[in-house]
């Protein structure tokens, strides 16, 4: 046996190890991660819907909630909770869990940090768009409505710690909210201004509103503004942000 | 003829005596018995008590003043709403005395005289004694009065008549006091007490007839309105707690979670506004009690074996849905998540809650014991009645398992996500 046979054999078995090896690797059915204590793990019932991310869910209605003001999160799960707001799926989850505890929840989803997904595609006609725009950011002076951005800051990306942002929301999802709002049945702490807004607007208005926020491209890196003017009109949700901080 | 008619009219008048006589007998036979005593530990008393009844979970509307009432207990009848507890005179019981609760809770009549419908549960209430009465009377005047008008229930016709609720007082409702057993200890004469009186644990653990009076014996119910089944207590297949350590099963009443078994649910809603509030002495004498109920092993049914497509179907979503958590095998993660594999919740079989488990998710309630949590996602967004049919099939089936197949049928009889009111 030559020294070249030899050297080609140990070539062949050190081919055939490293294929077997490989073989063996690939043969390791792909493990998940053991379940962590961590919020991550225990807001799994969450995240089914508002994506591992707390993106808008699955059939594009659920809401984004990552990164939203967290006193504003905090206040949806009580109103849930509570019977302010109506989405049996969402008070059954909520029933048995403490005030302390959707404190935690809503500080976890405040602080997540996930790139936004692409707008929606703008479908309203130029003249309506603009008009849309107008009411969004001017409001109506004659009929006592105030901007959007007025309360939900100049770039609608929300003011902390209780108004929400009105970007990266699912159209329909905006327009039900303010239909909720106008009929009554979602409910924020009294003085309730949305409602008051809500009944002001009318259908085809909040309609075109819904449609344009949702066609909004957001910047990168857009968060919720650190602090806003004074609210042209009352809200019992930011007098009470305003009053559990200075307690 | 003449004679007829006579004897006919007796046996009318009878009739109508015995007829009134069970809707009012053992009236005023129970005087009061609080002397001037401490009255903050009366109070402090009451206020325990009525954790041990879970009297707020109906008597405080989602989101209302606390004990102030409106909230709707559908039955099958109609809707029934909790009145105002609070002692506003106007619209609550301020005008009330210990007497009229008394008589409430052991005769089911109202302070005006009308009959009181069984969703408050007298026909268990009937059992408490006056002491304790009476320190839920006192309990429930120190609360803040509020003024909130009872709202009237919604009952179909003929419920909806005193008159019928008389001939149902008269065929199912006896006025009675817990019978001490004397050869029993004392720990487990308490324990039956709170499980047949107060704890009214009976008006879901037991079966209804058509007219929805219940038995005595814990044999598991259907909640049809809830779409929950509360499981047989005698039933080892269930939930019966023969063999257990005392310790686990106050545990779970405790904490809503022991080893090898978490509370769902109905259950859940006990837990969290009851149980977890009572002493240990108290859970542990209701452990004893339940411990010793008599038990039945339900014969295994020869089940059919599950559709080989149906259970690889179930086999692929619970690959991709449910494995992360509850283990390839099904074997759980301790302290999280609830091993599948051998739990009698699972292999149940009536497969509501299995069914229901997934539609709606959840969490274990908030304990001392079960801080923080982890949550179930409510699969009614994500997986349609047909898979949720195969995924529950397959569990059933899976690693051991051996229970009938569910339908997609069954799980769209159920709802999507009606379970909170």
């Amino acid at each position: 046996m030559s020294l070249h046979v030899y050297r080609l054999r140990t070539l062949h078995a050190a081919v055939c190890s490293a294929v077997a090896l490989l073989l063996v690797i690939l043969a390791i059915p792909a493990q998940a991660a053991p379940p962590q204590d961590s919020m991550e793990q225990r807001m799994l019932a969450c995240t089914a819907c508002h994506d591992d991310q707390g993106r808008k869910g699955p059939d594009a209605y659920y809401p984004r909630i990552a990164g939203k003001p967290s006193e504003y999160l905090y206040n949806q799960l009580r109103h849930f909770r509570d019977g302010r707001r109506h989405y049996p799926l969402m008070t059954g989850l909520l029933d048995q869990l403490s005030d302390a505890y959707l404190m935690e929840i809503a500080q976890y989803f405040s602080e997540l940090k996930a790139p936004y997904a692409a707008p929606e595609r703008a479908s309203l006609p130029t003249s309506t768009a603009e008009r849309a725009r107008e009411l969004v950011t001017s409001g109506d002076k004659q009929r006592d409505l105030p901007a959007c951005a007025a309360c939900h800051g100049d770039a609608l990306m929300g003011v902390q710690p209780a108004v929400p942002g009105l970007l990266g929301l699912p159209t329909d999802y905006i327009r039900a909210q303010l239909g909720a709002w106008k009929s009554g049945t979602r409910k924020a702490a009294a003085p309730d201004c949305m409602h008051d807004i809500a009944e002001t607007l009318t259908p085809l208005e909040i309609s075109i509103v819904s449609a344009w926020l949702s066609a909004q491209p957001i910047p990168p890196g857009a968060a919720p503004a650190p602090h806003g003017d004074k609210p042209p009109k009352e809200c019992g949700s930011v007098l009470d942000a305003a009053k559990g901080a200075r307690q | 003829m003449k004679r007829a008619l006579v004897v006919f009219g007796v046996l009318i008048c009878i009739a109508i005596l015995l007829f009134i006589w069970l809707n009012f007998r053992d009236e005023d036979a129970h005087p009061s018995t609080v002397s001037s005593g401490d009255a903050a530990a009366l109070v402090a008393r009451g206020a325990y008590l009525a954790r041990a009844g879970n009297c707020a979970a109906c008597h405080t509307a989602r989101g209302g003043a606390a004990y102030a009432g409106g909230y709707g207990i559908a039955t099958p009848f109609g809707t029934v709403y909790s009145s105002n507890l609070t002692p506003d005179p106007e619209t609550g019981i301020g005008t009330w005395t210990s007497d009229d609760l008394w008589r409430a809770m052991h005769n089911g009549r109202s302070k005006d005289g009308r009959f009181l419908y069984p969703a408050f549960p007298y026909p268990n209430y009937t059992k408490v004694t006056r002491a304790d009465s009476d320190a839920l009377f006192a309990y429930l005047h120190s609360l803040p009065a509020v003024k909130q008008p009872n709202r009237d229930h919604n009952l179909r016709f003929p419920y909806n008549t005193q008159f019928v609720l008389a001939g149902w007082r008269a065929l199912f409702f006896r006025p009675g006091v817990h019978e001490t057993q004397a050869d029993r200890s004392s720990e487990w004469n308490r324990g039956a007490y709170l499980v047949s009186g107060l704890g009214h644990c009976s008006a879901c653990h037991a079966s209804r007839n058509a007219l929805g009076a219940t038995d005595d014996a814990l044999n598991g119910g259907l909640m049809p309105m809830e779409g929950w089944y509360a499981p047989s207590l005698h039933a080892e297949s269930e939930a019966s707690v023969s063999g257990w350590k005392t310790e686990n099963v106050v545990a779970l009443l405790k904490h809503g979670v022991a080893p090898g078994a978490s509370v769902m649910g109905p259950m859940a809603e006990v837990v969290y506004g009851g149980t977890q509030h009572l002493s240990d002495d108290d859970l542990h004498a209701m452990a004893t009690y339940l411990a010793s109920l008599p038990t039945h092993n339900n014969e295994p049914k020869k089940v059919q074996p599950v559709d080989r497509n149906l259970y690889a179907r179930g086999e692929e979503i619970y690959a991709k849905r449910c494995a992360d958590c509850h283990g390839e095998q099904g074997e759980g993660v301790t302290n999280m998540y609830p091993a599948l594999a051998g739990n009698r919740a699972v292999t149940i079989t009536v497969p509501v809650n299995t069914i229901r488990a997934v539609l709606s998710g959840g969490f274990t309630p908030e304990t001392e014991g079960n801080p923080r949590p982890y949550g179930m996602p409510p699969f009614a967004t994500l997986l349609n009645d047909e898979e949720i049919a195969a995924v529950v099939s397959y569990v059933r089936n899976a690693w051991g398992n051996e229970a009938s197949a569910v339908t997609a049928w069954e799980v769209g009889s159920l709802g999507r996500g009606t379970a909170a009111k």
